[in-house]
């Protein structure tokens, strides 16, 4: 008698657990040629509400920590990935529709992207701060921190390395994050989730929610605790992100906008994901005895 | 008018009036806008811009309507691609070199010009307002043909809409024209509606330097001039320093749009001072903070965070020295304090100090007699403020102070930050340590460590927060110029 397996449950992640959305609504994942793979959690705004709290209260712990720390931290998160190769190859074969082997290069291209965030941890307040000479007798230094708590529309074609590269560059700075997962597309981030609760990422530092845009996005936008929005995850859907702006202005957040359509992932980074969510503080003190 | 010195008490010197003369400057009855390098008549209504100190008529000034922003950007779109964003950048920084020249040849006229449109006193014209705005120039002329050091790119975005306030008109003016240019970008630039004058002597120092036309642009007006230019389909680059209320519609206004966007908005800063600081120090710190500018200042030290210890001790010295302010002729030589810069400013810092009585705050005002014509007010402190209050949570932009005490460093802390504004804070201490742990946690873009209102043209200023995005200033104010 063959053995029946054992399926697996696919939720939220909000403050370092598994919750499932507290609406109790989910959605059929299908695979890409449209058969069920599974049901994921439907994130209500309750659950975004609940999220940005979770973010919040992450953000003074994860902020304080040592640049070095938030490095090893972030590179310890792709030596986990490492070790879950076969489930993110499946994800991507089932989700993508790509081959063993293309999903093999994603995986690593995703893993070598966070182990190339992880290095700037100690490297961005040198390359983007800088000492600046008055004209007077003042030290005066202008240094970059994190702006908050930032809310990233994840892409939803790429749903791994699409996810790590906008995820990444948010929190290698200190910045906590809520990610919404591509929709159609939501197992790998689920699993990257699994990843994160075994790695030393601390709780709430990232938060993930699957389901529709419709429920979720608009709460993140308007939400006066959020400090930035990126609105990657509507890439030409200029209507949506529109609308997504008008409300990001109730309390000024930094707006990374839509693009017309989601980019090359592959390309090189650079750093404007990072130094869009940076703040940058002047600091003066008189030169005196 | 004369100016008033201080009655309150025996040991308070009097000084005899010392004004400057205002025969140095050349007011027209009327001006018009300055649209590719040339004045021309505006088609909407004009309007006239008063000395607040007196409320004399100074001048006309044109309102460009809709059709006119339109001609302003037209005229920039021009100047930009044929000529400015083509030209060298070591090309680009000898006009800029030239303007700052000029700014500091005619330094004096504009000092006096300043003061009277705008009713701050001369001495802080002459000695902060002209002189930044002249190295403003300077510093980013050097810049226009070392971009590529910026480490933010070499090509401009093209035309820049800027929208600028009435507190600080010619140095605000010099934050957003200097740097858009030396990136190579054009400009249309609107000044306060309440203090149009140094702006549109501006226009005539770029006619001096022979800045090719259209490169700027100036357009007088009020709230709807702003609008049609934030919101004119080839305008690139929208730059704002106001108010956060009028922020936020521009950022609702470019939504969805290319445009890219630098606020620079309002703040509610918190002085910290604790128990082992140089309270003197402290104390000039304070009233710098709260009283330099009449309080018109977006990063003023509005909230007084006082370590409970020393509370009483620095509120007394605060007293005593807030006693010795001269409020009075803003073209006197030994005036502190000027007026306030409008008739709508002082009926909304009259408003919200009555709010602060009303809630239970207790209000003591300098003493000191005010002129009979002109805008006026005392400068004034409230004590036994919370953080509910209104006085402790809304901009008053005014020269009103409101004094909160506490207990520890974390107390501070969580007071200080207790806003949704971010823009500037100070902290005063000998404790090394103590400075910089305070500086940390701060979510303010300027923090003021041992001194208050300190500008730079090599250094960022800008907000976290609802204070708005962006930098001014230094290699990081580029950024916003730059593709």
């Amino acid at each position: 008698m063959t053995r029946v397996d054992v399926r697996k449950t696919y939720k939220l992640f909000i403050g370092g657990e598994f919750p499932r959305s507290e609406s109790g609504h989910s959605y059929e994942v299908t695979d890409a040629r449209g058969r069920f793979v599974a049901n994921a959690a439907l994130a209500s705004r309750k659950d975004a509400r609940d999220a940005v709290s979770a973010a919040r209260k992450a953000f003074p712990g994860w902020s304080g920590r040592t640049a070095y720390n938030r490095g090893q931290v972030v590179y310890r998160i792709a030596e986990v990935m490492e070790d879950r190769r076969p489930q993110f190859v499946e994800a991507l074969r089932q989700g993508e529709g790509r081959s063993a082997a293309a999903a093999g290069k994603e995986l690593d291209a995703s893993i070598d992207r966070l182990v190339w965030y992880a290095g700037w941890a100690d490297k961005l307040t040198q390359v983007v701060g800088n000492a600046n000479p008055v004209a007077g007798p003042f030290f005066n230094l202008s240094t970059p921190e994190p702006t908050g708590v930032v809310a990233v529309l994840a892409p939803q074609e790429s749903s791994l390395l699409g996810l790590v590269s906008v995820l990444a560059p948010v929190i290698v700075s200190g910045n906590t994050v809520i990610v919404t997962a591509s929709a159609d597309r939501p197992l790998p981030a689920v699993t990257f989730a699994e990843v994160l609760a075994t790695s030393d990422v601390p709780g709430g530092v990232v938060n993930i929610l699957t389901g529709s845009l419709d429920r979720t996005a608009a709460t993140l936008a308007s939400h006066m605790d959020v400090n930035a929005i990126d609105l990657t995850g509507l890439a030409g859907d200029p209507d949506q992100a529109t609308a997504l702006e008008v409300e990001a202005a109730a309390n000024l957040k930094r707006v990374r906008r839509a693009p017309v359509a989601e980019p090359d992932w592959g390309d090189d980074p650079g750093l404007d994901r990072m130094t869009a969510v940076l703040e940058t503080k002047t600091v003066w003190h008189p030169i005196g005895v | 008018m004369v100016s008033t010195g201080s009655t309150s008490g025996a040991n308070v010197f009097e000084y005899a009036p010392a004004p400057e003369s205002r025969s140095i400057v050349d007011i027209k009855p009327s001006y018009g806008l300055f649209v590719n390098g040339e004045f021309v008549d505006g088609h909407g209504r004009s309007f006239k811009t008063i000395s607040p100190s007196t409320e004399e008529v100074l001048a006309d000034v044109a309102e460009a309507d809709v059709g006119d922003v339109d001609l302003a950007v037209k005229a920039a779109r021009r100047a930009h691609s044929r000529v400015w964003g083509r030209m060298p950048g070591k090309e680009r920084a000898k006009y800029l070199f030239r303007i700052a020249r000029i700014i500091q040849e005619r330094g004096r006229e504009l000092a006096v010009l300043e003061s009277i449109d705008n009713g701050k006193p001369i001495k802080e014209t002459r000695d902060v307002d002209v002189p930044i705005a002249a190295a403003h120039f300077f510093y980013y002329a050097g810049w226009a043909d070392k971009l590529e050091y910026s480490g933010h790119g070499t090509e401009s975005l093209g035309v820049a809409g800027q929208v600028i306030p009435w507190n600080f008109p010619l140095l605000m003016l010099s934050w957003k024209i200097a740097p858009a240019l030396a990136c190579g970008n054009t400009v249309v630039l609107k000044p306060a509606e309440t203090t149009p004058l140094t702006a549109l002597l501006f226009a005539e120092i770029c006619q001096q330097a022979d800045l090719p036309p259209g490169v700027v642009n100036i357009i007088t007006g009020a709230g709807d001039t702003g609008r049609a230019l934030v919101s004119h389909p080839d305008v690139d680059k929208v730059a704002f320093t106001g108010s956060t209320e009028v922020g936020r519609a521009i950022a609702k206004s470019v939504a969805g749009t290319d445009k890219r966007v630098t606020l620079e908005l309002g703040g509610k800063a918190a002085n910290i001072v604790f128990d082992d600081a140089p309270l003197d120090q402290a104390v000039e710190g304070i009233v710098n903070g709260i009283f330099f500018n009449q309080g018109h200042v977006c990063c003023a030290g509005s909230r007084l965070l006082v370590q409970e210890s020393v509370a009483d001790e620095v509120l007394a010295r605060l007293k005593r020295r807030m006693a010795t302010l001269r409020v009075g002729d803003p073209l006197d030589k030994n005036t502190d304090v000027g007026a306030i810069n409008s008739a709508e400013q002082l009926a909304k810092i009259r408003e919200l100090s009555a709010i602060g009585e009303q809630e239970g705050a207790e209000r003591w005002s300098a003493p000191c007699e005010l002129p009979d014509h002109g805008f006026w007010f005392a400068p004034t402190i409230f004590t036994g403020v919370t953080q509910a209050h209104r006085i402790a949570r809304e901009e008053i932009f005014g020269p009103v102070l409101s004094v909160l005490t506490f207990r520890t460093p974390a107390e501070a802390i969580e007071k200080a930050n207790n806003t949704p504004y971010g823009l500037s804070a100070g902290v005063w201490t000998d404790k090394g340590s103590r400075i910089l742990k305070m500086a940390n946690a701060l979510r303010a873009g300027v923090v003021w460590a041992n001194t208050f209102n300190k500008f730079d043209p090599t250094s960022p200023f800008g907000g976290y927060k609802e204070s708005g995005y962006g930098r001014e200033g230094g290699r990081h104010g580029l950024e916003g110029y730059l593709k």
